[in-house]
């Protein structure tokens, strides 16, 4: 990788003041993404501000009904945390499921929020849950947050410090591993609040979307069949090396149908 | 420059090193504990998988400042007082490697795996073991080591 200077930020004021004195700056919380990034030559920031040890980021409370992880949580502690695991046990699963077990244990949930991969799980799950991002400057409701691929609400130098989930009455995630990667192809967060059922899908378009068709069906009849003939249009889909985007609008159908047979 | 002190294999060490610096770069080159192999280059073989403050992560996609502070255990600080970690026993009992390359870190995989989940199903071997490829053996002898090991865990290692 290119020559940079690797700071350890004390103090989330620290890491506020490094971005804003050194706009060339990237923020490094697990590095699971933004590591590979830099080894492999598509970025050159001047300066790595590591946020990765920050106890103010890496709390994990559930009260009146809303759990709140903090942006430095390791997936691997969002995946055995028992406050999540009984909180929101979907997204537990959905934390075990996020790369393999090393990158478990080193990536966070806030470097996956403000990388937004296309194909990252975090997304679906936040979505559908309504999840609000709460930054160093303000919260930001999920529908606003992620803005297509890779691309987020943040703005120079904004640092995420946690992120609240309404706990669902019931939820779970279904996702197409790919085979060698095991990003999601599709992953289907479904779950079912107060206000209604709700499907977040993301690796299928090229940011996650609310498949409001299929929840307008599901609040008629809440079986997985009752999606058999609900289909979303492929041209809204991600075409690859590794899918068509009719493959991928097949996914879609089926994650959705798992997800919902597992609630 | 980065000024750090890590303990490895329960030695402590204080280095100065470029900001850049992998930490599987100062393992091998600086340390000169080469049994942590450099396979693929984009984190996935894991054959770079050391143990950092009690937890498997890939040394290939770590700073070595990172590290600053951190307890490592690599391949080499597995066996204690000439005698094979009991992971270490069971890839040579059960063939679990052929040449070799992917083995430390597979080891180094398991030994985190067990410590999380001291008796896994096949299905969790797999999924445990989902961060570290290997080109020779077909992971078959590799779970059957997997399995033994864990059969001995209890007696204590």
């Amino acid at each position: 990788m290119f020559a940079l200077n690797y700071v350890r930020a004390k103090s989330l004021k620290h890491a506020a003041e490094l971005m804003a004195q050194n706009p060339e700056a990237k923020l490094l919380s697990g590095g699971m993404t933004l590591l590979p990034t830099l080894k492999q030559r598509l970025a050159r920031p001047s300066h790595l501000v590591d946020i990765g040890g920050l106890n103010a980021l890496r709390a994990i409370k559930y009260s009146s009904g809303k759990l709140t992880i903090g942006a430095a949580v390791r997936h691997y502690e969002v995946a055995t945390s028992p406050v999540v695991r009984e909180a929101i046990p979907a997204l537990a699963s959905l934390a075990h499921q996020v790369g393999d077990p090393q990158v478990r244990n080193m990536g966070t949930i806030g470097g996956s929020l403000a990388n937004n991969d296309p194909a990252a799980d975090y997304p679906a799950a936040a979505l559908a849950l309504d999840a609000t991002i709460v930054t160093n400057r303000r919260r930001i409701k999920a529908k606003d947050y992620f803005q297509g691929m890779f691309s987020t609400a943040l703005e120079e130098g904004e640092i995420i410090v946690r992120i609240s989930f309404p706990a669902p009455l019931k939820a779970a995630y279904e996702k197409f591993r790919h085979p060698a990667s095991g990003y999601a192809m599709t992953g289907s967060f479904v779950a079912i609040t107060k206000r209604g059922v709700r499907v977040g899908v993301t690796g299928a378009a090229p940011g996650v979307f609310r498949w409001t068709k299929a929840e307008r069906a599901l609040k008629k009849n809440l079986l997985p069949d009752t999606l058999l003939k609900i289909k979303v249009p492929a041209d809204g889909m991600n075409e690859d090396i590794h899918a068509t985007r009719e493959y991928r609008a097949n996914l879609v159908n089926v994650m959705t149908r798992r997800a919902v047979a597992k609630l | 420059m980065a000024k750090i002190r890590l303990t490895v294999n329960g030695k402590k060490y204080s280095r100065e090193v470029e900001d850049r610096t992998l930490l599987v770069d100062l393992i091998r080159d600086d340390l000169g504990l080469t049994g942590t192999h450099i396979g693929c280059d984009t984190t996935q073989c894991g054959c770079c998988t050391i143990h950092m403050n009690g937890r498997a992560v890939k040394a290939c996609t770590i700073l070595a400042a990172q590290a600053n502070k951190a307890d490592i255990v690599t391949i080499e600080g597995m066996a204690k007082d000439g005698k094979l970690h009991p992971v270490q026993q069971a890839f040579t009992d059960c063939h679990a490697l052929q040449c070799g390359f992917c083995t430390p870190g597979m080891i180094m995989a398991v030994a985190g795996l067990l410590k999380d989940n001291p008796h896994p199903s096949d299905e969790e071997i797999y999924h445990g073991l989902e961060g570290n490829l290997c080109r020779c053996t077909g992971y078959i002898n590799i779970v059957k080591a997997v399995k033994q090991a864990a059969g001995q865990s209890s007696g204590g290692h």
